[in-house]
């Protein structure tokens, strides 16, 4: 029986030891997290004006589905995740396959070269892209030397183009960096399965679809949501993609690459400041990302 | 024969892709040699502007002061979100209950809000803490970081418990078990976690775009961003910035490819 009290003491104060080492994290995150998703639902209520507030309910959200800005955004960032994610991620399930090949060699060299992008900051590679990007720069330059094309193409100057070019750059910047979580599940599969496969006289795309596939699948939910709540918050290379190419508050030709973050910037620290509808914005894009990480969830078929 | 043409194909491909993704490296250096007007007609070949851009960007530019403003506010981050998470994570598994369990749960979801939403609070509670235009206003919502916190609850998973319990019977005191028996173990662990605090402060960009204002205090991808989007920009300049901006992160990479991949990808396998 003292035993037990004995043991009953010891967890207790372990218990108290649990507490003690979140702590900190844990003043973080409720004064950096949770206080401030809670204030912004509060603040969305309001419509702000400096320091002037006045309650409107829910006024700023039946706002923000007519205001043809906010829609554009959501348009053209469900544009790029429809296009651009699907594309970087088969791209990458691709290159970890080909990596994962115990015939090809050099694998080392080709995966360090295919991650590498992974290492630059968001700004940097933007602004690198975009000079490559420009109307007489060096992609133009060499496709019409190799002969594709015969005019410039009007990259970061045409609405259409400008969303390709930062489709290209998501790519390039993204695709290495998912390829190895791939190439990490990839691992955990036992080569014997492959080589069954192989006896069984199924050829390698056979073997890509119904072994590779299925069998990451819980990887590729993983990878699919991170994106999708990556390209929901794009702002870093729409804001210097769009930056010194179009004059005026457009952003990029015909604000073709108005994003909700960078909208959402917009309407907190350019305009005339309005906190409250900012908070209201903020909002929908976190129901947003939640309705979409459910959807794939369910389309995956996984529990929890 | 099929068979060969096959594994030529695949090398074709992907020597393709691996040029394509490590030619911009190539590029922004060869850029920093070059004039702007060059830079922008996409030049490939090392040109002589060299020093005159680095001088350009040092003088006119506070390369220094810039370069001094990023690496505290990263020195910062790293030291306190690695203690902090490291310590979490710890907590959250060592001394795992239900009550702890929901609360790491309710933390993981934490991770699906974008930053935007929670961008304006944050902004004014700095301004209340009167931290606008301050390095500390930059430092203090990044350190606490759920993502690190996973990160370390997944690596203590792996530390064999039986060592926590002898140091127990040795009546080692909790914290001095953390400190001094665990922590000097899981040297690869923080090394990664050290690189993945790294890299999302020194490459920041919407925070610091918040928080800092005056010249005096900006970070080098503020400063990046703001020579790009200027109106007639010098674009050797820029690329030489970009360079420099890249620089650190390179060496990193090279110097522990397996703790940055660890790092930036939150695994812990082996």
């Amino acid at each position: 029986m003292s035993k037990g009290y004995k043991r009953k003491g010891l967890e207790s104060v372990w218990d108290k030891w649990g507490w003690i080492f979140v702590s900190l994290m844990m003043a973080g995150v409720i004064l950096f997290i949770f206080y401030p998703i809670v204030y912004s639902l509060y603040l969305s209520t309001f419509s702000t004006r400096g320091f002037l507030k006045t309650f409107v309910g829910f006024g700023n959200y039946t706002k923000l589905f007519r205001d043809t800005y906010f829609i554009l955004s959501l348009k053209n960032i469900l544009t790029i995740l429809v296009i651009q994610v699907p594309i970087m991620l088969f791209l990458a399930l691709i290159f970890a396959t080909l990596l994962n090949d115990p015939k090809v060699k050099f694998k080392a060299i080709y995966r360090t070269a295919l991650f590498l992008p992974a290492v630059t900051s968001l700004v940097a590679y933007t602004v690198i892209f975009r000079v490559m990007f420009s109307n007489d720069g060096l992609v133009n330059r060499v496709l019409m030397t190799i002969g594709l094309i015969k005019e410039p193409i009007r990259w970061l100057l045409d609405p259409f183009w400008a969303k390709v070019t930062l489709i290209i750059a998501l790519t390039w910047r993204w695709t290495g960096y998912n390829m190895m979580f791939y190439l990490a599940g990839l691992q955990n599969i036992p080569i014997e399965v492959y080589e069954a496969a192989e006896i069984d006289g199924a050829t390698k795309t056979v073997q890509f679809f119904k072994i590779t596939i299925p069998l990451l699948k819980p990887i590729i939910l993983f990878t699919t949501i991170t994106s999708t709540i990556g390209t929901l918050q794009l702002f870093d290379e729409p804001m210097n993609l769009a930056a010194g190419v179009v004059t005026g508050s457009s952003v990029g030709p015909g604000n073709s690459l108005l994003t909700p973050s960078v909208y959402i910037y917009n309407v907190c620290f350019k305009y005339s400041p309005n906190f409250g509808y900012a908070s209201a914005l903020s909002y929908i894009m976190v129901i947003i990302a939640a309705v979409l990480a459910i959807i794939q969830f369910k389309v995956a078929g996984e529990k929890e | 024969m099929t068979r060969k043409l096959r594994y030529i194909f695949i090398y074709f491909f992907l020597t393709i892709s691996a040029f394509i993704s490590v030619f911009p490296f190539y590029w922004m250096i060869v850029g920093s040699t070059n004039s702007s007007v060059d830079v922008l007609k996409g030049k490939l070949a090392f040109g002589g502007e060299f020093l005159n851009n680095l001088k350009n960007l040092w003088e006119n530019y506070n390369l220094g002061t810039v370069l001094l403003n990023s690496a505290k506010i990263s020195l910062f981050v790293v030291v306190f979100s690695i203690v902090v998470s490291s310590m979490a994570g710890y907590g959250f598994e060592i001394y795992a209950s239900k009550s702890r369990n929901r609360v790491y749960s309710a933390l993981l979801l934490t991770m699906m809000i974008p930053f935007a939403a929670l961008m304006v609070p944050l902004f004014r509670l700095m301004y209340f803490f009167n931290l606008i235009d301050s390095h500390w206003g930059v430092i203090l919502p990044m350190i606490p970081s759920v993502f690190l916190t996973f990160f370390f609850r997944q690596s203590f998973k792996q530390y064999p418990k039986e060592i926590i319990m002898a140091a127990r019977v040795d009546g080692a005191n909790e914290l001095r078990i953390f400190f001094s028996i665990v922590l000097p173990s899981m040297k690869s662990a923080y090394a990664a976690a050290a690189i993945y605090a790294f890299m999302t402060s020194w490459n920041a960009y919407l925070w610091p775009l918040v928080i800092i204002q005056s010249e005096q205090n900006k970070t080098i991808v503020l400063m990046i961003s703001s020579i790009a989007s200027g109106y007639t920009p010098d674009f050797g300049v820029v690329m030489m910035a970009v360079v420099i901006a890249t620089l650190p992160m390179l060496v990193v990479f090279f110097a522990l490819q397996k703790q940055f991949v660890q790092g930036v990808l939150g695994s812990v396998k082996q």
